[in-house]
């Protein structure tokens, strides 16, 4: 079940996605953090941050939207509050991290990267839900390749770079980040989203628009790492609503080393538990001696 | 804080538009304290990626019952739930009601709607039985008021058509009733619609009482994690963040800073 992400080792290939777990504690009474193959927490800046307006979610088909905007401690109230926290645990920690200038996302690699506790970051290039940056960096090459080349830069910790899904070739920018040095990336972030209350005319997020998860993303989110795993050789982790063994699997097959269970968190705390036991059964039954074996078997 | 699969001990219209639902839940059941809740996965509502979050309504040894109102697609589902079902619940969930103050010896409750029944197990709770208040559209949405006269409470209700009770909002009984005590004295707890616990904070801060409010904001986690649920709360600085599922539901009047 064992699979790297740069030197980042991790007992099994799945760890939680991003503003899906919180910074871990919040969901250490449902499940063993140490069960997991990391845990990779909400998106901090360099600063602390209010995030955006409420209401910050809304319930779709099969999905959800949420605009929450990157409310956050900053870089040193993460260190000061929750670096303690995971001294108790053996799992590995990702940490989510955002800017709104490529010299925000420096600073803020600088001070998260020199932790010892900390195992990667995943850089987030692709939110949809906050005006400077954020999304830009995710959808212009040139300035992807600045903000990788700069968090580069500033760490030897492995990068992982999050991409976004609307963009026009997603192998356009895996390659980039690839060739500035990115240790893996990560596919997919909610998708850019809408919904509008048609009594009262008004968007139902404070935010006017957000980005969707949950089932209803999943098979773009499998298309979407099948193209960038073409195109790269270095590792990915697939998310986009992963519920059971079987979604967690079809990413694997498509290309994904780790995958990222998110939005099923909420429905149910255990899915990542329930996704990790399954993939262990599938691959006994299936005579499969390594996860790693399956990566990117999908036929033509 | 457990997620444990209860079952369904009993379900049925409890009155109007409100339904009883019991569980089995001896994890969850003997851990609740007064103004917490439970995120309640809906059975057969597999396109709802979300849980639904209800007030325990009254918590012992072998489970719990919430009081709940069909408004729309996940209380609907709900409905059709029958003895014997599983529900996946995750709770006791939020920081509930405090017990009295030291030096508070006349305890009020405000309820409207579902305020209710999350506030039985504080009415019940309490050493001292003061003054409740229920204010309602019409007599159908005043729940339990026998029990809580049961229990010792000075039950008064208003309606808004004057079905039961006094007609008009709950503050037309509230206020007269408040200008005879001793708001030192006082130390109140209330749940219901916003407009309802914004009144009641708003006659705290201008009175100079105590009063302790449960806020109803939608939620996704329900365990703090995804910063869904956050109202703005007071701090010296100006204000920050506090999440209703954690953090809450239940605030300090004092502490909250309502919008518009
Ligand atoms: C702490 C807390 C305690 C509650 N206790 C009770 C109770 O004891 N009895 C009761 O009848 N109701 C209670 N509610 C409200 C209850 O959660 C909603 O009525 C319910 O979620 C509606 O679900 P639905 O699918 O039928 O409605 P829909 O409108 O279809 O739901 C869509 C989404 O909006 C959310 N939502 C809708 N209305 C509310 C609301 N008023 N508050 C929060 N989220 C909402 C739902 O959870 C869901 O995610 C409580 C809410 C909170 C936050
Ligand atoms: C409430 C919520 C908050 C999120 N916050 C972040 C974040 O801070 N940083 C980030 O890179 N992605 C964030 N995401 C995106 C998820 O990490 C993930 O990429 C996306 O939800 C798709 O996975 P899912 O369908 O399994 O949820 C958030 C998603 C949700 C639902
Ligand atoms: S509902 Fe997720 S933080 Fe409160």
């Amino acid at each position: 079940m064992r699979v790297k992400i740069g030197s980042l080792e991790m007992k099994n290939p799945v760890t939680v996605a991003s503003g899906t777990f919180g910074y871990g504690p919040e969901y250490a009474d449902y499940i063993d953090l140490d069960r997991l193959g990391a845990v990779t927490v909400k998106g901090i800046s360099v600063e602390p941050h209010v995030g955006n307006q409420t209401p910050r979610t809304f319930e779709t088909a099969s999905g959800m939207l949420n605009a929450i905007g990157l409310p956050g401690p900053g870089a040193q109230g993460f260190i000061d509050k929750y670096i303690p926290f995971f001294a108790e645990y053996s799992v590995p920690l990702i940490v989510n991290i955002w800017g709104k200038t490529v010299e925000d996302y420096g600073a803020v690699t600088e001070i998260l990267g020199s932790q010892e506790r900390v195992g990667a970051l995943e850089v987030n290039v692709s939110c949809p839900n906050v005006k400077e940056g954020g999304a830009l960096y995710g959808t212009n090459v040139d300035l992807f390749r600045t903000v990788v080349d700069e968090v580069r830069a500033k760490t030897e910790t492995p990068i992982i770079i999050k991409l976004a899904p609307n963009v026009a070739d997603i192998k356009r920018f895996a390659k980039a980040a690839e060739e500035c040095g990115a240790d893996g990336l990560a596919v997919m972030n909610s998708y850019p989203a809408m919904a509008i209350d048609i009594e009262t005319r008004k968007p139902e997020l404070a935010n006017r628009t957000g980005g969707l998860s949950g089932p209803a993303i999943k098979p773009i989110a499998v298309k979407l790492v099948w193209e960038a795993a073409q195109a790269v050789d270095i590792p990915i982790i697939g998310m986009g609503g992963i519920y059971t063994p079987e979604d967690a699997l079809e990413f694997i097959v498509a290309g994904a080393t780790g995958v990222a269970v998110g939005t099923a968190n909420f429905t149910d705390p255990s899915s990542a538990l329930r996704v990790i036991d399954g993939i262990e059964t599938w691959l006994a039954e299936h005579h499969v001696r390594s996860v790693n074996d399956l990566v990117g078997t999908v036929r033509a | 804080m457990n997620q444990e699969k209860t079952t369904v001990l009993e379900h049925r219209v409890f009155q109007g538009d409100y339904r009883l639902l019991r569980v089995a839940a001896p994890i969850i059941g003997p851990q609740v304290k007064p103004g917490q809740f439970v995120h309640l996965r809906v059975p057969r509502l597999e396109q709802a990626v979300l849980r639904r979050p209800f007030s325990v309504f009254k918590a012992d040894e072998e489970g719990l019952s919430i009081l709940y109102a069909t408004v729309g697609m996940g209380t609907e589902v709900l409905n059709s739930v029958e003895s014997g079902e599983v529900i996946d619940l995750m709770g006791p969930l939020g920081t509930g009601f405090p017990t009295l103050g030291k030096d508070k010896t006349l305890p009020v409750l405000v309820a409207g709607g579902y305020g209710n029944a999350a506030l039985y197990l504080q009415a019940k709770n309490l050493p001292i039985k003061g003054g409740a208040f229920f204010g309602g559209r019409t007599a159908q949405d005043i729940l339990c008021v026998g029990e809580f006269e049961a229990l010792g409470w000075d039950v008064r209700v208003t309606t808004d058509d004057g079905s039961l009770g006094t007609k008009g909002l709950v503050t037309a009984a509230l206020d007269p009733w408040l200008a005879e005590q001793d708001l030192d004295a006082v130390e109140l707890f209330s749940c219901g619609p916003n407009p309802m616990l914004k009144a009641v904070g708003d006659r705290a801060l201008e009175k100079g009482f105590t009063a302790w409010l449960s806020m109803d904001r939608n939620m996704a986690c329900g365990v703090g994690a995804c910063l869904t649920c956050v109202i703005k709360r007071k701090t010296e600085a100006g204000w920050e963040w506090a999440r209703c599922c954690k953090d809450g539901p239940v605030f300090n009047a004092e502490e909250i800073l309502w919008e518009d």
